[in-house]
């Protein structure tokens, strides 16, 4: 069995929409039982199970646990990044609609172990249906009193709201969606200080993605140890693909780390279309590496995303075909970042821009060898010098193609090249 | 709905500010805040107007224009690209007889573009006001406009 189901078990087994059919399946029966653990207990099941964050950069989780848990200010808050925006990922959504309730676990079990009493989940506004459901389980919760003052009758009070993104992809970075939360416009603030210790509002704040909160329940399940066990030994646990593009099926799967991106795209996805073949992915999204088809037995794990220098771990993979143009898909990437940059930082909101124009003159066929270099210090220089994440990975899908379709670029201007020869003869 | 009436429902913290705005915007029919809207959300919630038109002016979702009932968003990036036949932005534009970012004569229809919406399980998608329609053809696409049409005229 290719697919290991750890935190979609319950789908298609349960009604998300009933708090009772999740109860049903031992349902918030990890948030009641840690309640009669110890916190050293609790952190040492997170920290033995090697959890790293699943919104991309593959963060330790308990690392992050434990700076939050040590903070003695007051209050704390939990935030889960539902700010799901990366061109290519979907899976944080399949959950909010179809698991709403595990997410909500988790978040309890991640305020308990830090000591936090007030969470949020900041969902994009596009995701109406996850609001929606995620704003009924969350009431559902509160008449369990598994939400509110002293949750599972003991002496702890935990709520969570919903906070609306309004149409910003950088809201998912974590400082941009701090001050998003604060009712201001969403632009990265300069690090350190961390959220764990000056997060929303000033105070001690950790912000985890929808699918690392879903994760928590199952590793108080099993144990550290056994969670370690499955996936490899520097990723651990299993990973929501969401896999689209140009294959028979798209969806979200969960696999254990590990599995080769073949694998999946040929089992799971079965195959490319009907006398297609593939010619590239995007790893990750928009802000991922363009690779080539014969690349695709690289597994599904951080340590092996790392030489791409992006944050790539976030599990989606854009299968594209031999009717794909390289040009068009960077083309699109790039204006993606443009339209997206918050334009705090100069070199990612000129950058963009400039990159955009000169992958246009690649895209026209009037492209020089000139312009080839030109694009590889505009590539490297926002990857370099940008304040965030975004402009940070903005130019990796060029950084990649580059590097992997070389001959790409070197073609197109070849071909400038003639088509001027045959002009002026 | 009157400003008055969504401002009660929310803490005077500037915390709120995006989810007064969204609420507000969506209950009018022109989709659009005015100047003299974003003073009285300033003054209630004790900020600077000009806080309330920088968090107005960064957001996408946010418009100063009134716009139609529906408004329309497609995306138009990697996933939904490669998988759309039909060239959804064009056939729309053709559809509705406007050209991206503007509104049929009607007031029925806004066009804009989205970034990702999410979707690329059933791509190409897009969404209107609050509704997402995946998997579109061009038969489709004309069946869901005429239904928004035939609403508008009930």
């Amino acid at each position: 069995m290719l697919e290991k189901k750890l935190i979609t078990k319950h789908i298609g087994v349960i009604d998300p929409k009933s708090i009772f059919e999740y109860l049903r399946l031992d349902g918030y029966k990890q948030a009641e039982r840690m309640f009669d653990m110890s916190r050293m207990d609790i952190h040492d099941a997170f920290e033995t199970s090697k959890l790293r964050g699943r919104g991309g950069a593959g963060f330790p989780v308990s690392i992050k646990l434990m700076a939050m848990a040590k903070e003695s200010t007051q209050p704390k808050y939990i935030i889960c990044n539902a700010d799901e925006g990366e061109p290519g990922n979907f899976k944080d959504r399949y959950l909010m609609e179809n698991n709403p309730h595990i997410i909500i676990e988790g978040m309890i079990i991640a305020a308990y172990a830090t000591g936090a009493s007030k969470g949020y989940i900041y969902i994009r506004g596009e995701y109406d249906k996850s609001i929606d459901v995620m704003k009924e389980a969350l009431q559902q919760a509160r008449q369990k009193r598994f939400l509110g003052e002293n949750i599972f009758n003991k002496r702890f009070d935990f709520d969570i709201e919903i906070r609306r993104g309004a149409g910003s992809y950088v809201c998912g970075e974590e400082f941009a969606l701090l001050e998003s939360i604060e009712g201001k416009a969403g632009r990265t603030r300069v690090k350190p200080p961390f959220p764990t210790s000056k997060g929303l509002f000033g105070k001690p704040t950790l912000i985890n993605n929808v699918e690392t909160f879903a994760t928590l329940p199952t590793i108080l399940e099993i144990g550290g140890e056994a969670f370690a066990k499955i996936g490899t030994p520097s990723s651990t646990g299993t990973k929501l693909i969401s896999l689209s593009g140009n294959v028979k099926n798209k969806g979200v799967f969960e696999v254990p780390f590990g599995v080769p991106m073949r694998t999946i795209i040929n089992e799971l996805g079965g195959g490319p279309l009907e006398g297609r073949k593939i010619k590239m992915i995007q790893l990750g999204g928009a802000c991922g590496p363009v690779i080539p088809e014969y690349m695709l037995d690289m597994v599904i794990d951080f340590d092996r995303f790392e030489e791409f220098e992006s944050k790539t771990g976030a599990g989606a993979i854009i299968v594209m075909d031999d009717r794909q143009d390289i040009f068009d898909v960077l083309k699109r990437v790039s204006d993606f970042f443009q339209h997206e940059s918050c334009g705090k930082c100069t070199p990612c909101r000129e950058g963009n821009l400039h990159m955009l124009k000169t992958l246009h003159k690649f895209f026209e066929k009037t492209a020089t060898e000139k312009d080839l270099s030109l694009l590889e210090t505009q590539a490297r220089v926002i990857h370099q010098t940008s304040l965030c994440g975004l402009g940070q990975t903005a130019p990796t899908a060029v950084i990649s193609s580059l590097h992997y379709f070389r001959f790409s670029f070197l073609k197109r201007i070849e071909d400038r090249l003639e088509e001027a020869n045959y002009a002026e003869n | 709905m009157e400003l008055e009436k969504v401002l009660e429902r929310f803490p005077k913290e500037q915390t709120y500010l995006i989810e007064i705005l969204l609420d507000y915007q969506k209950s009018k029919p022109t989709q659009h805040l005015t100047e003299n809207e974003l003073k009285e959300v300033a003054n209630y919630l004790d900020v600077p107007e000009s806080h309330v038109f920088s968090v107005v002016s960064f957001y996408s979702f946010f418009s100063m224009e009134p716009r139609g009932k529906y408004i329309i968003q497609y995306c138009r990036d990697v996933p939904c690209h490669i998988s759309d036949l039909i060239n959804v932005k064009e056939t729309l534009e053709t559809l509705l007889d406007i050209k991206t970012g503007e509104t049929t004569e009607d007031q029925l229809f806004t066009l804009e573009y989205s970034s990702c919406l999410g979707q690329c399980d059933g791509a190409p998608a897009i969404r209107i006001n609050d509704k997402i329609y995946r998997n579109l053809t061009k038969n489709k696409l004309q069946m869901v406009l005429a239904e928004y049409r035939g609403d508008h005229h009930a």
